[in-house]
């Protein structure tokens, strides 16, 4: 399937673009764009789409040498996680011709925002089951209804929507997956805030927004496979950053926070019973990061198993007992809340102290077992597709979308 | 000591309810809690004046209702569902409470019926630098000066401490602890208000600098302190009562309503048993914040600090995970600043907090037990 390439020879080709564009020379768009155009930005990628078509492992070596001859390196995921992470191999494997020769590069470029527009207020954990309707008028299809939970829909140039296109057939294949061009007439981005009072995600609303049939990406009725494409995605998108330390992390700044802890702040007893806690914890988050290793690995080697999917569930629940464990740990300095509620986009937190962070991931981590999947969802991923249990009776299978009861 | 309502208790009840219905509703605690003040002066005037709810455990002569503990629980349990906002557990209770218990006749008779009609609001400042709310904690020394005394050092999460009339600072003198009567005005006192994770209930820190105060005790006050805390302590609990119920309620409606998959939430099993389980918790939570309640109405000073702790660690967790379960029952909608959960998930967090929390109230049980 991939091709091979020496690991000298892909070091020479990333010497050839630092000579072809210096990122401490050039500005972020230009440096990526070379990068794209010599198959460097993403190696797994085809010829011709930023890519040799090698395996996606050999990307690091890529990072490693440009590393050793840039200061400046323009490599940031962040740049454009999602549209990165989930848009590009989603327009590779649907896109039409004109979206891989003229939007992908900007993608990765960081020229162009992405978003991804799934969730409803009605469609969550059944996101399948969601309602926002398409329908063809002419040369164009004509969409209505509303979004949520999407991340950068307020700076992003385009979007992929997934709406329903046939309330006739059964959810999963009424479905079809368009590119948006989020400045259309009729779409409307709001701020939604959360429990920390800024607004990372949004809500959409669609009034009669006019998408161009050609902008369709796969058949009609196939939105769902693109979708597939796109969840699975999700993963590498965020979570791609490499092994991380032992004792980092959440862990690592509880561990800080209790040995930074005021003397006399806790009786010589209730120091045990913290010590144990905070132990077990530590114990949780190294068992987690080993296992999220032996996945790697397993993945690597072809042979992924069932411990790849344990470690969103996980991360999650550790994740909210671990920054409980901080509030607990900060004792009545937790009543206060220095980051406060301002309601506005989120901004830097570099200047914020340990303490401060520390606090403001508490309330954040709330959504971990919420975003993505809620652990209630996984859990029953798990029981039914890792260990073959079998499922609950479902009675939203094999009727028209229509006639699914929906609530409010 | 047999946990029964009269039928006072419930009428007690209702009234409550209704008001706070309607001068406690989510749109009111929402303007309310985004207010430098954290309280609305017209609601606390009817509290005061009205209904007769800020003096319910001062005495009759003081111009109080006379009615005790178990009738403050119901009255806390019913604020803790509303998540009302105001100086209440500052006022009604940690300040009526010291004053009643440790002021001198004379000034009992000055303050107490200022309190009790609301016109004076004043509150109870323990906690040091430490944060910990007990009399052994005190360090803060009242010099004499003159014929009154003046203060030096801090008081920290003091509530509602930034605006209340009357600051009632307990500090060490030549007797042991004494109550020192502060005016909130005092030239010498900073009042720094804090930031709160929960913005329905305001704290602050209070700076002394050679602050005039009056001594308004006589003797060793640690007696009446740590009796004015076990009542803060059970009233605090009761609140939790409140909020962990309503949370029950929030979850239990949801899960009824919210269909996914073309099934109501609360048919998996998953979200029902999640329902259960709080259902368990918040009952225990009532058995724990009312034998606190009733404890408090009977002589025994021991009883009625093992059912404080029994109470505040208990309800604490409760409380908190039922705040925490009813933002995940209620998926991405839960996590949001329009949906209330999480008004409640910060009142639940902070309340845990307050005057000790569950892990030091089961120490303080189990050497009291002999563990």
């Amino acid at each position: 399937m991939a091709k091979e390439i020496t690991e000298a020879d892909l070091r020479a080709r990333v010497r050839k673009l630092l000579e072809d564009a210096h990122p401490d020379k050039v500005d972020q768009f230009t440096f990526r764009g070379k990068q794209y155009d010599h198959g460097l930005a993403l190696v797994h990628f085809p010829e011709g789409y930023g890519g040799l078509g090698i395996s996606p492992g050999m990307q690091a070596i890529v990072h490693d040498e440009l590393s050793k001859n840039a200061k400046t390196l323009y490599d940031d995921m962040m740049i454009n996680a999602i549209g990165i992470g989930m848009c590009m191999p989603t327009v590779l494997t649907h896109g039409t011709q004109w979206m891989k020769d003229t939007l992908l590069r900007r993608i990765f470029t960081g020229e162009d925002i992405w978003c991804q527009m799934f969730s409803e207020p009605s469609a969550g954990s059944d996101v399948a089951g969601l309602a926002t309707r398409a329908v063809r008028e002419g040369d164009y299809w004509v969409v209505n209804g509303q979004k949520v939970w999407t991340s950068l829909a307020h700076v992003s140039k385009w979007g992929m929507l997934l709406a329903r296109t046939n309330p006739d057939a059964p959810k999963h294949a009424g479905l079809s997956y368009f590119l948006l061009d989020m400045q259309s007439p009729g779409v409307e981005v709001r701020p939604l805030h959360q429990i920390t009072g800024e607004a990372e995600f949004n809500e959409i609303f669609f009034t009669d927004v006019k998408i161009p049939a050609d902008r369709m990406m796969g058949k009609e009725g196939e939105g769902w496979k693109g979708a597939i494409t796109t969840l699975m995605n999700e993963r590498t998108a965020i979570g791609g950053a490499g092994a991380p330390r032992k004792g980092s992390g959440s862990i690592g700044v509880l561990i800080g926070l209790w040995k930074a802890r005021a003397k006399g702040q806790f009786s010589p007893e209730a120091e045990i019973l913290m010590r144990d806690r905070i132990t077990k914890l530590y114990i949780e988050a190294e068992l987690l990061r080993m296992t999220s290793q032996r996945a790697r690995s397993s993945r690597k080697a072809g042979n992924p198993g069932p411990e790849g999917s344990v470690s969103k569930l996980a991360q999650a629940e550790l994740n909210k007992r671990i920054w409980e464990c901080a509030m607990d740990v900060l004792g009545p300095d937790s009543l206060v809340y220095e980051p406060g509620y301002a309601r506005r986009r989120p901004t830097s937190r570099a200047r914020e102290s340990r303490t401060a962070l520390s606090k403001y991931q508490f309330l954040r981590a709330r959504a971990n077992s919420i975003e993505g999947g809620t652990s209630e969802v996984m859990k029953n991923i798990l029981g039914e597709r890792v260990l073959g249990l079998p499922g609950e009776p479902r009675s939203d299978k094999d009727i028209p979308w229509k006639d699914i009861p929906r609530g409010v | 000591m047999d946990i029964s309502f009269t039928q006072e208790h419930n009428e007690l009840r209702q009234t409550v309810r209704r008001f706070l219905e309607n001068d406690s509703s989510e749109a009111i605690v929402r303007k309310v809690m985004e207010t430098e003040s954290g309280y609305d002066a017209r609601t606390w005037e009817r509290l005061g004046s009205e209904l007769s709810l800020v003096g319910l455990i001062i005495p009759e002569k003081n111009g109080g209702a006379g009615l005790g503990p178990v009738e403050l629980a119901i009255v806390f349990e019913e604020m803790g569902r509303t998540l009302y906002c105001g100086p209440y557990l500052a006022s009604a209770v940690l300040a009526a409470s010291i004053v009643k218990d440790a002021a001198t006749e004379a000034e009992k008779a000055k303050l107490l019926p200022e309190i009790a009609s609301g016109k004076t609001i004043a509150t109870l400042a323990v906690a040091e630098e430490s944060g910990k709310a007990n009399p052994d904690t005190v360090a803060m020394r009242a010099a004499k000066d003159g014929s009154g005394y003046k203060l030096d050092g801090v008081k920290n999460f003091v509530l509602d401490g930034h605006n209340s009339a009357v600051i009632l600072v307990v500090a060490r003198d030549e007797n042991g602890l004494g109550l020192f009567r502060v005016e909130g005005n005092a030239k010498g006192l900073e009042r720094a208000q804090l930031p709160t994770l929960d913005l329905t209930r305001k704290l602050a820190n209070l700076t002394f600098k050679a602050t005039a105060a009056t001594k308004i005790s006589d003797g060793d006050i640690t007696k009446a302190l740590r009796h004015t805390l076990t009542l803060g302590v059970a009233m605090l609990a009761a609140e939790q009562v409140g909020s962990a119920q309503r949370c029950l309620e929030m979850s239990t409606e949801y899960a009824k309503t919210r269909l996914q998959f073309g099934r109501p939430i609360g048919s998996y099993q998953a979200i029902k048993h999640k329902c259960a389980d709080m259902l368990v918790e918040t009952e225990f939570a009532r058995s724990a914040a009312y034998n606190a309640a009733f404890a408090l109405t009977e002589n025994d000073v021991a009883e009625a600090e093992e059912a404080a702790a029994i109470a505040k660690s208990y309800c604490s967790d409760a409380a908190y995970k039922a705040a925490a379960e009813n933002i995940q029952i209620h998926g991405g909608m839960g996590f949001t600043w329009e949906h209330p959960a999480h008004l409640y998930f910060k009142r639940a967090r902070a309340n845990s907090m307050l005057f000790g929390d569950a892990a030091e109230h089961r120490l303080k049980l189990a050497a009291v037990l002999e563990l």
